[in-house]
């Protein structure tokens, strides 16, 4: 579903004197429909510019990043015109950001109700929607009339994430989404990322956590030197690539 | 691949304050857009752009960039002198709108366009009652039916918030941000499919200017009209738009999507810009 082939990132800081900070290099992976992809390492490392490079918040020096739609139609994100990446952001692809940037002065259950809305779903049932996810995420229902602006730090990333699965996405990118969530409200989380994974969404996650590796990874890689490096890959996928070639 | 088809597109538009010299001419990066040989102002210079159905294109770049007078072309309050507007909606996008007729631009104006200023005075008759400014426009529409015109102006202040007894008051005596309202509802009075806003939150207090963009914003989900607007605020820009056209010195040197402008400007200008956001 997403193929993505010698992406490259490199940043030029004009106003610093033409400096050049190197992002990436030459990565090359894929995900497959119902898998996710680990990607692990330090700070600084690049793991969120890769995410970025993706979302294309941030613009691909080189490469491609190959997406098959809904519609069967292979686009290459790293050089779609931006309304394309606007129509793909609204339908198909979603971002879970480690730092949440709310819509100020929008109550919770309204922003997940605008999201649905924004794709057609009539008002009604998107609330209705839109109530059964806060509840999900285990956000309790005085707030949900509350300007997130107001939520603790958990708070935000869980209404986040709700906000970022109640739409479906078909590929999910995920910035270390459980960082700052409780034991309680990261099994939550988990299982609402295993059921769309179950749906057959591929994701690409950066996580530092290893038990949330453990229960979503399919494949793990960390950066290491700019590059992506294959760490590990659960038996059963090993096995299931061995019996394709056989 | 199906292409959307742009509700108005730009192309190569210019315009030029004085005649140009054969230095300026060919030299397109000026530094503020001006002739340092012959003084002409190039006030917008070879801009070209699209903008889809139910956007919001956001525009940013310094006083004196050019932002304002690209507006300005569009509504023909400016006269450009060379390039191109073309409307999907009007005569299927093959007329040049920069080159209508006054009759044709009068048309476009009442039913495909709508300007909110900066400054109310130019958007609002201060000495007619808030209905009657609504009014107007709705009789240059060619209404002719007072009933149905009180009705219709009492529903488009309502939905900006201005109280029905006041509907019969100038809008010289209202507050800023009220005045804002009153031209927004006056702009899309017919329902324009395009609506362009000369940094209509420039000037007014911080917990106004909240109210009219979460007015602006809540007119835009509601009816899909594509927005172009300009600002120098890039918090205004990173809250409404899609997309954004950064200008400097009367040229587009940079656009793409807001977050990809905010968080990955590409160009020196645009870098030096975000880098400036506090």
């Amino acid at each position: 579903m997403l193929q993505i082939e010698n992406l490259e990132k490199e940043f030029i800081m004009h106003i610093r004197g033409d400096a050049e900070i190197e992002g990436f290099d030459c990565i090359s992976f894929s995900a497959k429909a119902g898998t996710l992809i680990a990607v692990t390492g330090p700070s600084g490392s690049g793991k969120s510019s890769l995410l970025k490079c993706i979302y294309r918040t941030y613009t691909p020096t080189g490469g491609h990043t190959y997406y098959t739609c809904e519609d069967g139609n292979v686009v290459d994100l790293a050089v779609a015109e931006p309304w394309e990446i606007i129509r793909l952001r609204a339908t198909e692809i979603g971002y879970v950001s480690q730092f949440f940037s709310v819509i100020p002065r929008v109550s919770a259950i309204d922003i997940l109700t605008n999201t649905q809305t924004a794709r057609g779903i009539p008002s009604k049932s998107a609330r209705e929607r839109a109530a059964e996810y806060l509840e999900k995420v285990g956000i309790s229902p005085q707030l949900w009339d509350m300007y997130p602006a107001t939520f603790s730090g958990g708070e935000k990333q869980r209404l986040n994430i709700a906000n970022a699965l109640i739409t479906r996405p078909r590929l999910l990118l995920l910035d270390e989404p459980t960082a700052s969530l409780d034991a309680r409200s990261k099994e939550w989380v988990m299982n609402m990322i295993l059921d769309l994974k179950q749906e057959g969404a591929a994701m690409v996650g950066v996580f530092h956590d290893e038990i949330a590796i453990e229960t979503l990874a399919d494949w793990r890689y960390e950066m290491r030197e700019r590059q992506m490096v294959p760490i590990d890959y659960k038996m059963d996928y090993a096995q299931e690539e061995l019996a394709a070639f056989a | 691949m199906d292409k959307r088809t742009p509700v108005m597109e730009g192309k190569n538009i210019t315009v030029r304050f004085g005649d140009g010299c054969s230095y300026c001419r060919s030299h397109p990066e000026l530094e503020k857009g001006r002739c340092p040989v012959c003084h002409t102002i190039w006030g917008v210079r070879d801009v070209s752009f699209q903008l889809y159905p139910g956007e919001i294109l956001g525009i940013v770049g310094e006083s004196g960039s050019g932002k304002s007078t690209l507006l300005k072309t569009l509504y023909f309050d400016q006269a450009a002198t060379s390039g191109g507007a073309y409307l999907s909606l009007y005569q299927d996008g093959q007329k040049n709108i920069l080159e209508a007729s006054s009759q044709q631009k009068r048309y476009l104006r009442n039913h495909l366009m709508g300007m909110v200023y900066q400054n109310p005075m130019l958007g609002l008759r201060m000495k007619l009652s808030s209905g009657s400014n609504v009014a107007e426009k709705l009789i240059a529409a060619g209404n002719r039916n007072a009933g149905s015109m009180i009705d219709r102006s009492t529903e488009l202040l309502e939905h900006v918030e201005i109280p029905t007894e006041r509907m019969r008051d100038q809008p010289r005596v209202f507050s800023g941000g009220m005045q804002q309202r009153v031209q927004i509802s006056k702009a899309i009075a017919n329902n324009p499919p395009i609506l362009l806003l000369d940094e209509v939150t420039t000037g007014l207090d911080l917990s106004v200017q909240a109210k009219v963009l979460d007015l602006i914003r809540s007119i835009q989900e509601e009816l899909g009209i594509a927005m172009m607007i300009v600002s120098h605020d890039l918090a205004v820009i990173r809250m409404m738009s899609d997309r954004t056209m950064v200008m400097l010195g009367g040229r587009v040197v940079e656009e793409g999507l807001t977050d990809q402008i905010l968080e990955d400007p590409l160009h020196e200008y645009t870098q030096t810009l975000v880098s400036s956001l506090l």
